[in-house]
């Protein structure tokens, strides 16, 4: 019964914000409403018993989002009284998009093996069983995401020096 | 404890409200007790008497404080962003008390027993960011916008050495959770971690047996370091002298809450002095034993009163942590205020090389023995 209200508690903070960052025509209220969803969305992934994801996303986005409109507001001259618009442009590229993606979420929803009865979530540390197959079965893939971050920092850093810097 | 509340008022939603607000009791008297801390403290080191006309040598200042706060007008400037402006100081104080969840006061007191309570603690720490930069922003002032703008990059700079410092201690535990690093340190203090951590095997609070023995010596000086590390980032974090550019007085007024005043002033206030006690108490479950007392007995095992343990314990914990705070406050005004590139220096080319270095010693010291 808790869990019931705590769920829709939870799919209300994804979802009134999402519709804020969609419809808002404030670049700050759209960032700020955008981590209020990734907060819905963590205690979503915590009613799952996806406890690390749950605290990841928050660790990874909101510190994301954060970064984002620091720089928004420190590199762009009036991203704060920009009016992002948001009309309907290109009907039809858009439809098609949409209608991929709708079609896709509503296979997978369709196709699902969805649990007959009601399951308590376990809130059993997941982090250690993540820890070791990250460290075993998948430590290719970890360590390739690693490298793409570190060349994305690398990247990151040559495009911030100043020109003279990079010649000497 | 949660059996205690249940027993008393049955099983249902007011039993968890009460069990979730005791932390907030505690931090109200809390911040009494550090206001009037902050000003005695000062005035003495400043060779003054300090506030001295509301009671006895001044001891009911912060009740003062909190009236005057109280009764102020609820004021919001006339070009504020008036939503963001006033959702700000309560998110502030939010992701500071959501952070006291993980936080084991005594054996019998933890709000959440999360097996990943320190990678909560450094995920929703990093709240307080959000809320600073809405601050600044909805003021629509450019002393506010300079203040959030600094917090933020030194909170992020400052995450980095932390959360390295968190991982050396994980490692040697071997556990996010932070009723087993507390447990890991049990018996007399030279099982603390600043110590080098236990000294013989112990059970932890998960059932798992840590071995352990007094070669755990050679983790004494890398221990050591990273408090210190760890101390240094946490008063970054919290914006405190000789960290706190953001509220540069003789430069930003006082940075991102220049336009703030009354309740509101008051919530960011509390988020503060909360953060404090917040990094403190880390510290002291990290390092200094957590709630465990000391010489490793209690006096309720004498007694056979298991619940006096539990007062002791919560009693070690909350003396460890407001000794902390002390030293913050001795910090403050002893040392005087960095430039935006030491700070930075200090952080990215002290913290975290060091961090990384001693990560590695220590992770291979774990392995090999």
């Amino acid at each position: 019964m808790e869990l019931t209200i705590l769920f829709y508690v939870f799919a209300a903070l994804t979802l009134l914000p999402a519709f804020v960052v969609v419809f808002s025509r404030s670049l700050i209220y759209a960032a700020f409403s955008l981590l209020f969803t990734f907060l819905g969305v963590a205690g979503l992934y915590v009613l799952l018993s996806a406890d690390f994801i749950a605290v990841a996303q928050i660790m990874v986005y909101i510190g994301g989002i954060m970064i984002l409109l620091v720089f928004g507001v420190m590199l762009t001259k009036q991203a704060t009284d920009v009016e992002v618009s948001t009309g309907i442009m290109k009907t039809l590229p858009s439809l098609i998009i949409v209608g991929f993606a709708l079609g896709t979420l509503v296979m997978v929803v369709t196709g699902a093996q969805w649990p007959q009865e009601v399951l308590q979530p376990e809130v059993q540390g997941t982090a250690l069983e993540i820890g070791e197959l990250l460290m075993t079965t998948f430590v290719l893939p970890f360590e390739v995401a690693g490298i793409l971050l570190l060349v994305a920092v690398m990247g990151a850093a040559m495009i911030a020096r100043k020109p003279n810097e990079v010649q000497s | 404890m949660e059996s205690l509340l249940q027993s008393l008022l049955g099983d249902n939603l007011l039993t968890v409200v009460l069990y979730c607000a005791l932390p907030l009791v505690f931090l109200l008297l809390y911040a009494l007790l550090a206001i009037l801390g902050e000003v005695k403290i000062s005035a003495w080191m400043q060779d003054r008497l300090g506030p001295m006309r509301t009671g006895p040598w001044g001891i009911i200042q912060p009740i003062a404080d909190v009236f005057k706060l109280l009764q102020k007008e609820d004021i919001t400037p006339a070009k504020a962003d008036k939503f963001l402006f006033n959702l700000a100081p309560f998110l502030s104080f939010m992701s500071a008390y959501a952070a006291f969840a993980v936080i084991p006061f005594s054996s019998q007191y933890v709000g959440a027993d999360l097996n990943l309570g320190l990678f909560y603690l450094l995920a929703i720490s990093s709240l307080n960011v959000a809320a600073i930069i809405m601050a600044g922003w909805a003021s629509n002032n450019k002393y506010s916008l300079y203040g959030s703008m600094r917090a933020v990059a030194q909170i992020v700079s400052y995450e980095v050495p932390a959360a390295m410092v968190l991982v050396i201690i994980v490692m040697f535990v071997g556990s996010l959770n932070l009723q087993d690093i507390t447990t890991a340190q049990s018996g007399p203090f030279w099982n603390w971690m600043v110590f080098g951590g236990p000294k013989q095997d112990v059970v932890l609070a998960s059932g798992e047996v840590l071995s352990a023995s007094w070669v755990n010596l050679i983790f004494l000086p890398f221990f050591l370091a990273s408090f210190l590390m760890y101390y240094i980032a946490g008063l970054a974090e919290t914006n405190r002298t000789p960290f706190d550019i953001p509220e540069a007085e003789s430069e930003l007024v006082s940075g991102y809450h220049t336009e703030y005043s009354g309740m509101k002033f008051a919530m960011f206030f509390m988020s503060e002095y909360a953060n404090m006690f917040l990094v403190s108490a880390v510290v002291a479950v990290l390092f200094f034993g957590g709630w465990n007392s000391p010489f490793g007995v209690y006096l309720g095992d004498a007694f056979d009163a298991p619940w006096l343990v539990a007062v002791e314990q919560f009693g070690w914990l909350a003396f460890k942590g407001l000794f902390f705070v002390f030293v913050m406050i001795w910090v403050r005004w002893t040392l005087p205020r960095l430039r935006v590139d030491q700070l930075m220096y200090m952080s990215w080319k002290v913290l975290i090389p060091f961090s990384f270095g001693i990560a590695l010693v220590v992770g291979f010291l774990v392995v090999i023995l």
